[in-house]
């Protein structure tokens, strides 16, 4: 019932961003629906193959911003092999076809050829922002497509995608009238680029807050180019390794001090420590700061670093930083909200890191409420600790190195202290866990995680019983992924309505067959039940009690995919 | 129920194993039978093993006999090919490695564990060791120094890697030091709480009466406050409380040096 004109109701509407909020509008009646659809612009596809781009084009005229995702999760760790699927290209096309005003693209794990980049150059005349997070099978000559014609560009960001390098001179691509840049990422790109393109670039964008370097910009460079972006946010230095004329580096620390805008820090791909004393101007003002790939950095040069961040609020670094090393960011970083810690290849070294690091960091940082945390060892009384001193975690991923490590102290399983964490917080949304874990870890996680949303699990669990107590109890669930643990077709067919209410459900070296894949896929038309027979050859029907290897499911309006390769199975 | 019986379980440890010096209950996969043995300790037979680290290679190690399931470890293969049928309800013979397990130098992993994007772990794997290139040694996590002070009885040993700035190292010094310009010293060493005889010493060591100066890499004495603190803290060896009548032709070596030598 509307007692406002449709006109009113849509600049309301103008003021309601968030998609989920967006679509909780489109739910209330016809008419919002009807609104909502024709003026939403932004639209985010948690799984490329839910839907199939026309649909989505017809439902949203108005689209300008599009989000997408494509493969599972777990092919970050390599458990999806190569050809899986999450091409990007026929959605370039028929947004290009539906004569979509196109202006921006995210992507995440999807495939992106150059073909791709060319004709989204091309189709789009407004295009204004492209990010890629994880993406693969692009060349810098897609780049270059992007730089030569899209006039408008704002945002090029790319993170940690496979690029095949082909060292073309992609950066002299962007024109002169190119002048409306804001964010340039190449940081993850290997080769080679003109420095002197790079220069100029940066001096005839004057809005550009954002800059992050790969490792072929050496220590001069950076110097010439902060010289002429003092508005700079945030910076990626690529290379900061001791130049021989200190000249230069003294340079760079003058120019350093007139950068009185970087809140934000991240690269040092090579690093001589000694060079970091540049970067001390500008610590003090920070509140985002990324070392995880500073290898070079060690872990007193690091805890020397931080202490001058009070003001961070997000950090990522490596575990050479320490049990000590956390401390002190615990002691001064008072603003943290959240952090990463990664491990280094110094696997064993006594510098890495333990469960008295997360307990220092707990104590000393209540604002904390994202945590991924790579360590050696975990015990049930630090994470009873942690839970008690962090309730706000909305993420909380813990990897012990030793994937069924119980307790060191009692050699229990880890159950009671992940049942903490979820009984403690109630917001907590993201959870992975590892460590010994038997069935009653399950059981705290369906009674208490109210609002979790996704669920990471490997090597854990006895039974049926733990994926149930999961399945039954978490009535937000909407990614489930599950490696190594002894759940079977009970687990996976007790609740088939259940997965439609998910976006998705991974499971593999598990106990479920392909029998239990085809009564599911049976039952529940709406849900693409694929199976992966890697080591069967292709024509191979597979035995109906055969154990599965890798099983992906995920609810769709699109049917069946068209373009699995030979060893997918949808059943 | 298939879940429970289907798990080739590493819960079996044999003489043979220990005796070869292999513990499989130290890759502490728990995927046996539910109550079949008791908690794993990760610490028996002496070398705490990770789970990781106790994967070698390829281990090929047989099921039930029946299915002859390998536990192979190669780049597509995950952990566990659960054999295809198993019928039987005995626990899982003792699985026998066919053939004798290496040390465990290399360190082939489990797909996918720990979970690190592929990304991040090819580019850890290009990456240079840490350099360590004038500084041969390794740095060491805490930077102890002597630090005397002229006319003290005794010296007295402080990390510098405690402080931040050269405003920290002062208050520290005249805590440290106080008891000893006014000829009071407890047994206990420096009472903090003692502000008049903290402020004399402030005032002592920032009068000209004492200068604090440091003892570099080169054995040159130099006044301490003139490099920024980073590069004073890679330099110093040691701290000296000296009296300023002593310490005449100091300063302007400082500056001079730091130039030269950068």
């Amino acid at each position: 019932m509307n007692y406002f004109p449709d006109e009113v109701i849509e600049h309301i509407f103008e003021y309601v961003g968030s998609h989920r909020d967006r679509n909780a509008l489109s739910l209330v009646c016809r008419s919002w629906y009807r609104i909502e659809r024709c003026t939403r612009e932004k639209v985010f596809i948690g799984n490329c193959y839910s839907i199939t781009p026309e649909r989505l084009i017809q439902r949203f005229p108005s689209l300008k911003s599009l989000t997408l995702k494509g493969k599972p999760h777990f092919a970050d760790f390599s458990l999806v092999p190569h050809g899986w699927g999450g091409f990007v290209y026929p959605w370039i096309e028929a947004l290009a076809k539906g004569k979509v005003a196109l202006e921006e693209l995210r992507l995440k794990r999807m495939v992106v050829s150059d073909e791709s980049l060319e004709l989204l150059s091309r189709a789009f005349p407004n295009f204004k922002s492209l990010v890629l997070v994880s993406c693969e099978e692009f060349t810098t000559d897609g780049l270059a497509a992007i730089a030569a014609n899209c006039k408008w560009l704002r945002e090029l960001d790319l993170q940690e995608n496979e690029v095949d390098d082909h060292k073309g001179q992609w950066l002299s691509c962007f024109p002169d009238s190119c002048t409306s840049l804001v964010s340039l990422n190449f940081a993850c790109l290997k080769g080679e680029i003109n420095t002197g393109v790079l220069e100029r670039l940066v001096a005839r964008s004057p809005n550009l807050k954002s800059l992050r370097l790969n490792r072929s910009v050496p220590l001069d460079a950076l110097q010439r180019i902060l010289a002429r972006a003092p508005q700079l946010v945030d910076l990626g230095v690529g290379s900061l390794v001791h130049d021989p004329a200190m000249e230069t580096f003294a340079k760079l620390m003058t120019t350093m001090n007139k950068c009185k805008s970087i809140t934000s820090l991240s690269g040092f791909l090579e690093v001589t420590p000694r060079c970091l004393t540049a970067m001390y101007p500008i610590l003090p003002k920070l509140t985002s700061l990324n070392l995880s790939y500073a290898a070079g950095i060690p872990g007193s040069d690091l805890i020397k670093l931080i202490r001058h961040c009070k003001k961070l609020q997000r950090l990522w670094i490596m575990d050479s930083i320490g049990d000590k090393g956390l401390g002190v960011v615990a002691n001064t970083c008072k603003e943290l909200q959240e952090l990463r810690v990664f491990p280094s290849d110094n696997i064993g070294q006594h510098a890495a890191v333990t469960e008295k690091g997360l307990v220092a960091i707990s104590m000393g940082c209540p604002k904390l409420h994202s945590l991924l945390y790579f360590c050696h060892q975990m015990t049930n009384a630090a994470l009873i600790t942690v839970a008690k001193n962090c309730p706000n975690f909305i993420r909380f991923r813990l990897a012990i190195l030793d994937a069924t490590k119980p307790d060191p102290d009692t050699n229990q399983p880890l159950d009671e202290g992940f049942g903490a964490i979820v009984q403690s917080c109630r917001r907590l949304r993201r959870l992975s866990l590892s460590g010994q874990l038997t069935d009653k870890v399950f059981l705290y996680i369906g009674m208490y995680a109210e609002q979790l949303e996704m669920l990471s699990i490997a090597f854990a669990g006895e039974s049926d019983k733990g994926m149930l107590y999961v399945l039954n109890g978490c009535k937000k669930l909407r990614k489930l992924e599950i490696r190594d643990c002894p759940f079977g077709n009970t687990a996976l067919l007790t609740d088939v309505g259940k997965y439609e209410t998910m976006r998705s459900l991974w499971m593999s070296s598990c106990e479920v067959t392909v029998g239990a894949c085809k009564v599911l896929a049976m039952k529940m038309p709406r849900l693409n039940v694929e199976i992966f027979n890697e080591n069967e050859p292709a024509d191979c029907e597979p035995d109906d009690v055969q154990k599965v290897e890798k099983m992906y499911l995920y609810r769709t309006l699109a049917g069946k995919r068209k373009d699995a390769p030979e060893y997918v199975w949808t059943l | 129920m298939s879940a429970e019986k289907g798990y080739v379980g590493l819960g079996e440890v044999g003489e043979m194993e220990e005796s070869i010096g292999l513990n499989l209950k130290a890759t502490e996969l728990r995927l046996g039978l539910p109550g079949s043995e008791s908690p794993v300790k990760s610490t028996s037979l002496g070398a705490k093993r990770g789970f990781s680290d106790a994967i070698d290679g390829k281990w090929v190690l047989s099921g039930n006999g029946k299915a002859g399931s390998d536990l192979a470890l190669g780049k597509d293969a995950s952990l566990f090919s659960p054999p295809s049928d198993n019928t039987n309800n005995d626990p899982l013979p003792l699985p026998q490695p066919s053939k004798p397990i290496p040390a465990p130098a290399a360190k082939a992993q489990v797909v996918g564990w720990p979970p690190i994007r592929s990304f991040r772990k090819n580019s850890m794997a290009t990456q240079p060791p840490q350099k360590n290139e004038a500084d041969a040694e390794p740095k060491p996590g805490c930077l102890y120094v002597k630090v005397s002070m002229d006319g003290a009885p005794y010296l007295r040993k402080m990390d510098l890697n405690n402080y931040a700035s050269y405003r920290d190292l002062s208050s520290a010094l005249e805590k440290m030091f106080s008891c000893f310009t006014l000829g009071q010293c407890g047994s206990h060493g420096v009472s903090s709480r003692d502000n008049s005889s903290e402020s004399k010493l402030r005032d002592l060591l920032h009068s000209s009466e004492y200068v604090l100066t440091y003892e570099d890499k080169d054995g040159d004495w130099m006044l301490v406050g003139d490099v920024p603190w980073e590069m004073f803290t890679d330099s110093c060896k040691r701290l000296r409380i000296m009296k300023s009548s002593e310490a005449i032709g100091l300063a302007p070596r400082a500056m001079e040096k730091c130039r030269s030598r950068n």
